[in-house]
């Protein structure tokens, strides 16, 4: 599904990411873990689009598609979904009517009819009770006024809701308690199937907990050091991010 | 010495040329361009009006000679020729307009279509010769019969000149005086037409008026005057204007609305505004230079203004209330968008006299392009009125980097038993919330649409359901090719 190939991107001329290799089949979930500055966010926005990030060497296959030479709307039309670590306030848009409008473009890419209002609220009635979001969440400006927590519920909200084929969650459990990780986590696993991939880029083991991954990397320096499973990402917790990095030079 | 002599020679000789297409222009119906009495004389009489307004237009006509055009206004523009203006000239002869909407300009063309507006009323917002008569007479003929049943008037003012002189003689210029200023007193001497309307004690008008499917004669839209008098425990929604962009060949417009609402009476004025705005050097858009003000004399009375100004090249106009009556309330709601070269210079003067008067502003600029916006706004308490209360909200929404938006709140409170409060914020569109929009898969132009109608939807609401619907596609017209 993805194919990243040697990608190195830069911000305001700091080159951050430095060879990134790395393939998601459909039906994986990838774990990114790395220290702060490793370049882990970076990652998720380059994949995204964004254009703060310079990418100057390296190619992004997506779906058989060049997806570095895609916008940001395009991308997300063709299925790439980024879950934002800082979700954006929209004062005065209508969550419900934001999403609808979301939807109802990526639906007009593919050719599909818009639907209406009435069609929509049956659509997102299980995933809001699968989110267990309050009503007067969905009525309110899209995350104005949102607990840390709400943000990043509404963002798997939105997920559930937009079906992507990718996923990206940049540090989704950041700011969680357990019970909203719980929840949070619940939501990506209801999601996940043979036809879809995730990649999820945190700091701890935690989330992994509730979201087991297939693979697991490390990302130093804008480098992925070292791939294994569930186990690599039980040892980085274990020793610490300094440790493997040393056993990664040895 | 010698420039004034000059000064006088040009004057005279201006004069002389008016005189003389005076006399041959009198046969066509039209004025040749020039203000002096005898116009004023000449509108007058074409208009069939009673000798005390004439004596009114001509006081109005003195009193304006002794004023000076206001410049206090954030507005920049060359200096207006008055004796360059022809303040009068009969219906058009539809001959002299287009054919065919061939021969309209594409441009134009194409906001009508996105707009949705069917294509005879294309044709008759473009000015094209059309022999058939429209649905909207019809319309209109129903329309009156309802009202009449209320007993609700709704006429050309010229007609409630002659039809109704005792509630004209009481009321026009009960709000705003001839002498209140420059354009108020011009608009006073010159005044062609405009709508009238009134609504007896007790009777909530039963449909929305609107200055649409008033059946009028042409060319009233440059000295237009509106008065609108509701009696004891009426009720009135009015709206102005039309979401289509309509051209004029008269460049300055200074029209002058006045409402009075008695006791228990409630006055809601609402406007869409979209006169030409100019090309994107500013040129050829109109100048709006409005006076509207509202005064709420009874008690518990209520007035709420909601406008959203999206055309004309320059706008300088703030509806007030006067707040007589104990109890009385002033409410404005705007959305104010400059894009282009436009400039608006728009806000609100609320001012409180009666006991427990309140007053609420909203305020919702947005500037694109090289557009200017300036919210200016004055709330004033005077001794008497104790208990008074005012809200004011004044945002800005700025959309690139080569505009620009200012706030000018003046308050001025003469108790120490009132409460007035005051937020402002001036923001971006960031461009976080852009790429958060893209990244859902939303483009560009409908990102910054659903981010402006957000900013908006306070003010939409309080608009007639069908009104808010058009002004929000309008805002989406306006703001096309605003960003990138």
């Amino acid at each position: 599904m993805l194919k990243i190939t040697n990608l190195h991107a830069s911000v305001e001329g700091n080159s951050i990411l430095k060879g990134i290799n790395l393939e998601v089949k459909a039906g994986e979930t990838h774990a990114i873990m790395g220290p702060n500055g490793s370049g882990k966010s970076t990652l998720a926005q380059v994949l995204a689009g964004h254009d703060d990030y310079e990418v100057d060497k390296g190619e992004v296959s997506y779906l058989g598609k060049d997806l570095l030479e895609m916008d940001v709307d395009e991308r997300a039309c063709e299925g790439v979904f980024l879950a934002f670590q800082y979700p954006v306030e929209l004062p005065g848009v209508n969550n419900t009517y934001f999403l609808k409008s979301a939807l109802n473009a990526q639906r007009k890419y593919r050719g599909e009819s818009e639907i209406d209002a009435m069609e929509f609220m049956d659509l997102i009635g299980d995933k809001i009770k699968l989110l267990n979001l309050k009503d007067s969440l969905l009525k309110r400006p899209v995350n104005e006024g949102f607990s840390g927590g709400e943000k990043k519920r509404n963002e798997i909200f939105q997920m559930a809701v937009l079906e992507p084929k990718l996923a990206l969650l940049d540090e989704t459990d950041s700011g969680l308690d357990i019970d909203a990780l719980r929840i949070v986590a619940g939501g990506v696993n209801a999601m996940r199937s043979k036809d879809n991939a995730t990649i999820i880029v945190t700091h701890y083991q935690r989330l992994l907990n509730y979201i087991v991954p297939d693979y697991v990397h490390v990302l130093v320096d804008g480098k992925i050091i070292s791939s294994g499973d569930k186990a690599l990402a039980l040892e980085l917790e274990e020793k610490g991010y300094d440790k493997i990095i040393e056993e990664s030079k040895a | 010495m010698k420039q004034e002599s000059e000064t006088e020679m040009l004057k005279e000789y201006a004069e002389q040329e008016y005189k003389y297409g005076f006399v041959t222009d009198i046969e066509s119906e039209t004025l040749p361009p020039g203000l002096n009495e005898e116009v004023i004389q000449f509108i007058s009489k074409k208009k069939g009006e009673p000798q005390w307004l004439t004596d009114w237009r001509l006081k109005a006509y003195k009193i304006w000679l002794k004023m000076e055009e206001p410049h206090w206004a954030n507005v920049e523009y060359p200096k207006i020729n008055y004796q360059a203006i022809s303040y009068y000239s009969a219906p058009k002869n539809m001959k002299d307009g287009p054919k065919s909407l061939d021969e309209v300009d594409p441009e134009l063309i194409k906001t009508y279509n996105k707009l949705g507006i069917p294509l005879e009323e294309q044709e008759i917002l473009a000015g094209v010769a059309v022999d058939a008569v429209f649905d909207s007479m019809s319309v209109a003929t129903t329309f009156k019969d309802r009202l009449a049943e209320k007993g609700v008037i709704f006429c050309p003012i010229s007609e409630a000149v002659k039809e109704h002189p005792e509630l004209i003689k009481k009321y026009l210029g009960s709000v705003v005086p001839q002498s209140d200023n420059f354009f108020a007193a011009l608009n006073s001497a010159v005044f062609t037409d405009g709508s009238f309307c009134y609504i007896p004690p007790g009777t909530r008008c039963p449909m929305e008026l609107s200055t649409y499917f008033r059946i009028n004669e042409p060319n009233t839209g440059q000295f237009e005057r509106t008065l609108i008098v509701a009696e004891k425990g009426a009720y009135v929604s009015y709206l102005e204007g039309c979401t289509a962009p309509k051209r004029d060949e008269n460049q300055l417009h200074a029209a002058v609305v006045e409402l009075v609402a008695l006791d228990d009476a409630e006055i809601k004025y609402s406007t869409v505004q979209n006169w030409y705005p100019g090309d994107k050097d500013g040129k050829g858009g109109i100048y709006n230079f409005v006076t509207k003000r509202g005064a709420c004399r009874g008690n518990s009375s209520k007035i709420t203004w909601t406008q959203v100004e999206t055309g004309s090249s320059i706008t300088w106009k703030y509806p007030s209330c006067i707040l007589q009556g104990d109890n009385s309330k002033g409410e404005f709601y705007s959305v104010a968008l400059s894009a282009l070269k436009q400039q608006a210079d728009t806000g609100t003067k609320m001012i409180h006299i009666g006991k427990n008067t309140k007053s609420t502003i909203i305020s919702k600029g947005i500037s694109a392009q090289k557009g200017q916006n300036t919210y200016r706004g004055q709330v004033m308490i005077k001794k008497s009125a104790t208990g008074a209360r005012n809200y004011s909200q004044c945002d800005s929404l700025l959309i690139g980097d080569q505009c620009g938006a200012h706030t000018f709140p003046y308050l001025d409170v003469k108790n120490t038993k009132s409460h007035i409060e005051h937020e402002a914020s001036t923001s971006k569109i960031g461009e976080d919330q852009i790429y958060y929009c893209k990244q859902r898969g939303i483009s560009e132009e409908d990102a910054i649409n659903l981010i402006v109608n957000g900013f908006c939807k306070e003010v939409f609401k309080e608009l007639p359901m069908e009104f808010a619907v058009e002004a929000q596609r309008l805002l989406e017209v306006s703001l096309e090719g605003s960003v990138g």
